[in-house]
């Protein structure tokens, strides 16, 4: 009954197997209804992380000994954009954050008042989707200060943030970068928009001269340049409807994992 | 466990005997893990591949002065390439497999080979999906299968070792008998022998688990939720590193388990664990007994 298999042939059979199991396998990847039953795993993971996270739990804050002696630079690191351009070209004076959508006033906020406005310094550590992380101290105002300026109108449920870099080259500005989160990332004490770093100003590859942090998901969720933030209650008439220039190219709205 | 279907010739003449193994909890949850370690270690290939380096502490990046003791990486060679492994000071010259390999039979920069991600090309997105789809799957059905084994006492049964069984002579000799390919014949083979038990219990009630809080503790949302996963791991970066070896141990396991199944009787094995139904041969060799 059984089969004496040696080692040398039992080495090949298993090989073989190994390779005809493979065939058809970018197929499965590649068909819509397996990734919409794919997709599930992100709504089961944001509702449990939710449910046991509550609104308010901190992210972990480490101290200046953590720090990352370099901190590494990712997506753009210098916007190609005109708007951009002339933004450096004036040190940043003429740059303003406008905030509108579903808001009861739109306001814009010059540097000056965000600055003048309270602030917070945390150290916290940057996870990239890709694998690494970096401990970096961030100093900003929370969102929700800003948030309480503007007043959300009834209705609001998504932050969408637009930034200056236009990460895939486009003529039709499909390639820049935005990002969005919900309110109860929004109102999260760490959620903030961040213009220093590490004792200084935001340096230009780190989003100089604005960049949003929102310290318990993933480092593609903190956008960088920041120019706008939109008060909406959905994001599917927003670039290709995913939420963000990244999950439009396949990654998970949340990014809590 | 052992309900004796045709035993009744079994004291006249040494003929077969098959005794009811695995129950259908047991068989289910085995085959459902099949797939999901499956998935699992090919999507985490994939999402390796998008950082093939790995730290010790709270944080490290390829930023210089990061140490990273574990890199699988491609070099320029000439008008070519070579894929080299480095762990530790010590670097291996890895190309086809590991480092660089052939995509649409031309060289290319990625740790792990196409025939080892899910999906074969670059795309961590997808491969996290599928990870993170399949993360959930396996905690659900391991979950299933802890449950099982506690309320029916299936682990105090059939996984826990006796005292006998984990003394040192008893156990050398079990293990100079595998070396010898000499597997357990006859009413010995009825029950786990201890080195079975001790790898199964090490790798479900060890390593699998392992997996999972190392795999949270890579979680920003998780961290903040069980910040302590932090302290046990010492950092996200050990965590994912202390990730990728102990599925390199899982993978050790899978290929030894395959290569045992193979050997101590393959069509024997594989019925048990589809129909449930194992044959106990006779065991004539007496002279392995202790």
């Amino acid at each position: 009954m059984s089969i004496n298999l040696t080692r040398r042939r039992f080495l090949i059979g298993s090989g073989i197997a190994a390779t005809s199991a493979l065939t058809g396998c970018d197929a499965l990847v590649q068909s819509p209804s397996v990734n919409s039953v794919l997709e599930k795993g992100e709504w089961l993971s944001m509702n449990t992380q939710r449910l046991l996270l509550g609104n308010q739990r901190l992210a972990r804050e480490y101290s200046e000994a953590d720090l990352s002696p370099v901190f590494k630079a990712n997506g753009t690191q210098m916007p190609e954009t005109d708007v951009y351009k002339q933004l450096l070209d004036s040190n940043f004076t003429n740059w303003r954050l406008q905030v509108d959508g579903m808001v009861k006033t739109a306001k814009s906020f010059s540097m000056a008042d965000l600055k003048a406005m309270p602030s917070r310094t945390q150290i916290t550590r940057h996870d990239c989707v890709e694998g690494w992380s970096a401990i970096g101290k961030w100093t900003g105002v929370p969102l929700g200060l800003v948030l309480e300026k503007v007043g959300l109108a009834p209705g609001a449920r998504y932050a969408v943030f637009y930034c200056a870099d236009d990460y895939e080259q486009s003529l039709d500005g499909s390639g820049l970068y935005y990002e969005s989160i919900d309110l109860v990332d929004a109102w999260h004490p760490q959620t903030i928009l961040s213009y220093g770093m590490n004792g200084k100003d935001l340096e230009i590859a780190h989003g100089a001269p604005l960049r949003l942090r929102v310290e318990r998901q993933l480092g593609y969720k903190h956008a960088k340049y920041l120019m706008r933030i939109e008060l909406v209650d959905s994001f599917r008439n927003i670039g290709s409807g995913k939420g963000g220039f990244w999950e439009d190219r396949g990654y998970e709205w949340y990014a809590g994992i | 466990m052992t309900s004796v279907t045709s035993g009744t010739a079994l004291n006249k003449k040494p003929g077969k005997v098959l005794v009811y193994r695995h129950s259908l909890a047991v068989r289910i949850t085995h085959w459902l893990n099949v797939l999901c370690l499956s998935v699992l270690l090919m999507s985490g290939l994939q999402i390796f591949n998008a950082h093939p380096h790995l730290y010790w502490g709270q944080y490290g990046a390829d930023a210089l002065p990061d140490p990273a003791f574990v890199s699988i990486e491609a070099y320029a060679d000439g008008d070519s390439m070579k894929g080299v492994t480095t762990i530790g000071s010590f670097q291996f010259t890895t190309t086809g497999v590991l480092g660089a390999s052939k995509v649409d039979g031309e060289l290319t920069p990625r740790a792990f080979p196409q025939w080892l991600t899910i999906p074969s090309y670059q795309d961590l997105g997808t491969g996290r999906r599928w990870h993170f789809f399949f993360a959930w799957f396996f905690v659900i059905n391991g979950f299933v299968y802890m449950l099982y084994g506690l309320v029916s006492r299936h682990f105090r049964r059939d996984l826990l070792p006796t005292k006998v069984e984990l003394t040192p002579s008893h156990l050398a000799h079990e293990i100079a008998d595998h070396a010898r390919l000499r597997f357990p014949k006859g009413e010995k083979a009825r029950r786990y022998n201890s080195l079975q038990k001790l790898a199964y219990i090490g790798v479900g009630f060890i390593f699998l688990p392992l997996m999972v809080l190392t795999g949270l503790t890579m979680s920003p949302g998780f961290n903040a939720i069980f910040p302590w996963l932090l302290d046990v791991f010492g950092g996200r970066q050990s965590a994912r590193t202390i990730h990728f070896f102990i599925a390199s141990l899982v993978v050790a396991f899978v290929i030894v388990h395959v290569a045992m199944v193979l050997l101590s009787g393959v069509w024997n094995n594989m019925r048990s664990m589809i129909t449930g139904y194992y044959a106990l041969k006779p065991d004539a060799d007496k002279e392995t007994n202790p």
